[in-house]
């Protein structure tokens, strides 16, 4: 009997969440590294038993695990994510040059057609992939030294490479966001790659042709059309119908259109969702209530979705990797709050409930659709 | 045998007690060297791979001084050479 496993990373341990179709009852596992910041876990979509996590703290660093078993066990493997060459600098926020300097890793991208190929997104921003199942790192160096590099300067959260797109339809595309540098995109697989920002238009950056310096939080895809890009920038919720050569906003009526992170529904490319934040200083839903927006029209319209969610007194926030989608038939939809809830909704977002709702600070959530 | 003592998450990492024993030089560097090649999963975790320079949240205490500062090859206190008083490994306070 199939059913889904659902990931999540928190500031102090990872979890795991289980249950069948229904998604009504849950088992839960953890916390898996107790007192560690797991920034992601992700699962490979060729053999689900295999889990990847990222595991850091200021104090001892970074390490990557490795699960072969659905993360019942865990093996430390490779943690070495030294940039390729001499890094040079990037810009600081006094906007003076800054040398590259690895901090954590903030995303795992799993590979669709290779279970021990994977993509890390770092910060300071840069790519790596590792071929032998994470035991070796090596840095996709033409996305740093493209030309701009020396150009990208640190969000609020540092310069992290946090969200890797890849073309079910064609292994040798990728995008990649950063904050707050933008999109950028590759066709060969790495070697050479482009900001894709056009259209873009960020409050602070005196072009609005800049080519770099967007704050672009999260971007999805739904596999069966990939030159359609959805995006929950900074401000502005956005779409590209051309692979993002060029992007219109689709933020429409919603209550505000900053927020983090932006989903497809599994059979619906035109649904989507995004979780409305108040602003950028206050980083909580508007009103004191817990809403999901959905867009049964890649955007611009929007409906409120509030059934289980709490409607007063609710201020949390919903970090970029903490909402996924599962492909059952009647697709589940999932997030996770910096108060420690992680809400399930079986039925596309038209109803909600906690899975647990006493974690540490969710900061990240996958799903995994078993067999 | 020189006796090292290690924070909770660290510990975690290694599955071991608080306490190990390492065979070695009665310097930081050759200590941590010994270290790691018992547990080669705390490779990085105290120093920095690629510098080997301590991680700045990383302090080591011996016979109740600091001595996060001193050199790597520095004698340690002869109580820690001797076994008679562990090397320690601590967390640092941070974030209040």
């Amino acid at each position: 009997m199939g059913g889904v496993r659902v990931l999540v990373g928190t500031r102090k341990g990872a979890f795991v969440l289980t249950s069948d179709e229904e998604r009504t009852k849950w088992d839960v596992a953890g916390p898996h590294f107790p007192g560690w910041e797991v920034y992601h876990v992700a699962g490979s979509s060729v053999d689900p038993d295999r889990l990847y996590a990222s595991q850091s703290t200021g104090w001892f660093g970074q390490l990557i695990q490795r699960s072969d078993d659905g993360g019942a066990t865990w093996e430390p493997v490779g943690k070495d994510f030294t940039y390729a060459g001499v890094p040079g600098t990037h810009q600081w926020y006094d906007g003076t040059p800054h040398p590259w300097e690895f901090a954590r890793v903030w995303h795992l991208e799993p590979s669709l057609t290779d279970k021990d190929t994977v993509y890390a997104g770092v910060e300071d921003a840069a790519l790596f992939r590792s071929t032998d199942g994470a035991q070796t790192w090596t840095e996709v160096r033409g996305l740093r030294e493209h030309g701009s590099g020396s150009k990208w300067q640190p969000g609020a959260g540092g310069m992290c490479l946090h969200t890797i797109v890849q073309d079910p339809t064609n292994d040798q595309r990728l995008f990649v966001a950063i904050s707050a540098a933008g999109v950028f995109r590759t066709e060969d697989g790495g070697a050479t790659w482009e900001p894709i920002n056009k259209g873009l238009l960020s409050d602070g950056i005196p072009s609005p042709a800049a080519e770099v310096g967007h704050c672009v939080h999260n971007l999805a895809m739904h596999p069966s059309r990939p030159d359609t890009l959805f995006m929950q920038k900074h401000w502005d919720v956005m779409r590209s119908d051309d692979g993002g050569d060029n992007w219109t906003e689709v933020s429409g009526n919603l209550p505000t259109d900053f927020g983090f992170p932006i989903s497809v529904h599994a059979h619906e490319p035109e649904t989507i969702y995004v979780v409305p934040i108040l602003s950028d200083s206050h980083h909580f839903p508007p009103d004191g209530k817990l809403r999901v927006y959905r867009s049964r029209s890649g955007g611009t319209e929007w409906e409120a979705l509030t059934n289980g969610l709490p409607q007063e007194n609710c201020y949390v926030n919903v970090l970029r990797d903490a909402m996924a989608i599962d492909t059952l038939d009647n697709c589940g939809v999932y997030f996770g709050t910096t108060g420690g809830q992680v809400y399930a909704s079986p039925d596309s977002g038209d109803s909600w409930a906690p899975i647990v709702h006493d974690l540490p600070a969710v900061l990240s959530v996958e799903v995994q659709t078993l067999a | 045998m020189i006796r090292v003592t290690l924070p909770a998450h660290l510990r975690q990492l290694a599955h071991c007690e608080k306490e190990v024993q390492v065979e070695a030089e009665a310097t930081q560097r050759a200590v941590l060297d010994a270290l790691e090649a018992r547990y080669p999963v705390l490779r990085g975790t105290i120093r920095d791979t690629g510098t080997g320079r301590r991680r700045a949240f990383v302090r080591f205490f011996a016979c109740e001084e600091d001595v996060s500062h001193d050199e790597p090859d520095a004698p340690l206190p002869e109580a820690v050479a001797t076994g008679r008083e562990p090397f320690m490994v601590i967390g640092a306070m941070a974030g209040g």
